[in-house]
């Protein structure tokens, strides 16, 4: 099992060996995020004398880490079928958990690489240290990477069933929820219908986690704990619907169909 | 011994079937030709082999392991290559192969990464990226990825597809090789019936998802009475069926 792990986690990090583009877009992306963004909320402080910018680049820096995850979840069967290769990999002895914990182990490299060079950017450029999170940032990273895998496991079941029909809802997925689970603004300033939909989501927990942190410095455990259930829950579902439609996607012949270079 | 047993396979996609009952077994050491037109069910039925398919109706053993149910045991022991599908492009030859030896869990992977590519006589930098190679030199690579794990059981479907006339034979010469060495089974699908002649012990022809002919290269030709098995094949191709030598006479 370890070899097969390994064999797959170098197959995706080989290809950052000699990729500045792709070594960049770990970092390019998110960092033009943090300039506008930051910038903004630099000027709004200015304005209402709020300490908003805060939160905003908290926000920013915890939604890559869950984006960086999901991304490489979702990305990676998607990635093979670009080079012609899912159908070596398919006939290969790598089961599905092996390539899901690969792909989590590179989402977990990712999203490190990320919300370091955030981290940095943004206590160079606004004074924020991602450090006065203190201890609240392991729990905070942890959930989000999981629940990034979570997704992610949706996504490559999508891509698995529509193959490359399905490119764009890699990119899009993370983007239909993040209106809804407080990344920028609390939960409390959705409508109370939405304010009980975002509850569904290990990640609003997070963010009003942050914000609770980074407002008062105590841990905010109830809020952490659910989000863990929550994440549990996710976890089963996507992982139970990965399964059920790689049967599918087997039964119909779309994994071969989708698998031609 | 039987290496690949199949008993009454079928497979329907919707309501249109693509393989329609079909049965048959390679000993081992045996090189088995699936043949027949494009659309005939040969894909499908490699695919099926390999779990990549699931099949409607019929069971796959294959060196005595049950297909789907020990897939990754089955897996581990068999593997394929075909001229339609390539190793990652973004990747050198080198690392492609690292990885599957890896993936395969073959010892010393670099080393036996290197003796594949002796074999075939593959003779480019092994920092040359994949995307890089033509179509021939990337059918070769996915062969030695096919050689990585010594299989049991070899599918090729139509491996010899892009390959210059040079190259195809020494391709064949390693298969030859293959059987005669460690006696592997070699599963084979080829439009290339001089090609079938030289390296199929056996040959199964299908036509719109059944098996319409059987039987050593010779022994269909001459049941046929047809003067060569491209003549065979375009028979099948063209009427979806081989009557037998007895069968025309009568008519």
């Amino acid at each position: 099992m370890i070899s097969r792990v390994v064999a797959m986690v170098l197959r995706y990090m080989f290809i950052y060996k000699r990729s500045t583009i792709r070594i960049a877009e770990l970092i390019f992306f998110p960092l033009m995020d943090l300039l506008v963004w930051g910038f903004v909320t630099l000027y709004l402080q200015q304005v209402t004398q709020s300490n908003a910018v805060l939160f905003m680049l908290g926000g920013i820096v915890l939604w890559d880490i869950f984006f960086r995850a999901q991304q490489a979840v979702g990305m990676s069967v998607l990635q093979e079928m670009w080079v012609g290769n899912t159908l070596n990999l398919f006939v290969s002895p790598i089961r599905p958990r092996e390539l899901i914990l690969s792909t989590a182990i590179v989402g977990f490299i990712r999203a490190t690489i990320t919300a370091t060079g955030l981290g940095i950017c943004a206590y160079v450029l606004y004074a924020f240290n991602m450090m006065d999170l203190g201890i609240a940032l392991v729990p905070l990273f942890g959930l989000l990477l999981f629940f990034g895998w979570a997704v992610g496991l949706f996504t490559s079941a999508l891509i698995l069933r529509y193959g490359e029909a399905a490119e764009s809802l890699a990119w899009i997925v993370p983007f239909l929820i993040q209106p809804f689970v407080a990344v920028f603004y609390p939960v409390s300033a959705l409508p109370p219908a939405l304010q009980a939909f975002a509850q569904i989501f290990p990640c609003t927990h997070i963010f009003e986690g942050m914000r609770s942190v980074l407002h008062s410095g105590g841990v905010p455990w109830r809020e952490m704990g659910i989000s863990f259930l929550l994440t549990l829950v996710w976890l089963c579902f996507t992982g139970t619907f990965f399964a059920r439609t790689l049967t599918y996607v087997r039964s119909k012949g779309y994994l071969t169909t989708a698998s031609r270079g | 011994m039987q290496s690949v047993v199949v008993t009454n396979l079928w497979k329907k996609f919707g309501k249109t079937p693509a393989v329609k009952g079909i049965s048959f077994a390679a000993e081992r050491g045996e090189i088995l030709g699936l043949l027949g037109p494009n659309g005939a069910g040969k894909t499908t039925t490699i695919h099926m082999l390999l779990g990549l398919t699931s099949h409607d109706e019929g069971s796959i053993s294959i060196l005595g392991l049950d297909m789907p149910k020990n897939r990754y045991e089955v897996l581990q022991r068999v593997n394929f290559a075909s001229a339609y599908v390539s190793l990652p492009g973004n990747l050198t030859i080198d690392e492609s192969l690292y990885v599957y030896a890896k993936l395969y869990n073959v010892e010393n992977p670099k080393h036996r990464a290197r003796e594949v590519l002796a074999e075939l006589e593959v003779d480019l930098p092994g920092r040359s990226l994949i995307g890089t190679l033509s179509a021939g030199q990337k059918t070769r690579l996915n062969i030695c990825k096919a050689l990585l794990n010594r299989p049991e059981v070899l599918f090729l479907d139509e491996p010899t597809a892009s390959l210059d006339p040079d190259i195809a034979m020494k391709v064949r010469e390693i298969l030859k090789k293959l059987r005669k060495n460690y006696g592997t089974t070699i599963i084979y699908t080829s439009h290339y019936m001089q090609e079938v002649e030289e390296l199929c012990d056996r040959a199964i022809f299908l036509a719109r998802g059944s098996i319409v002919a059987t039987g050593t290269p010779t022994e269909i030709r001459e049941r046929s009475k047809l003067k060569s098995l491209d003549e065979v094949f375009v028979t099948i191709a063209r009427d979806g069926e081989l009557r037998d030598s007895n069968d025309k006479e009568e008519r």
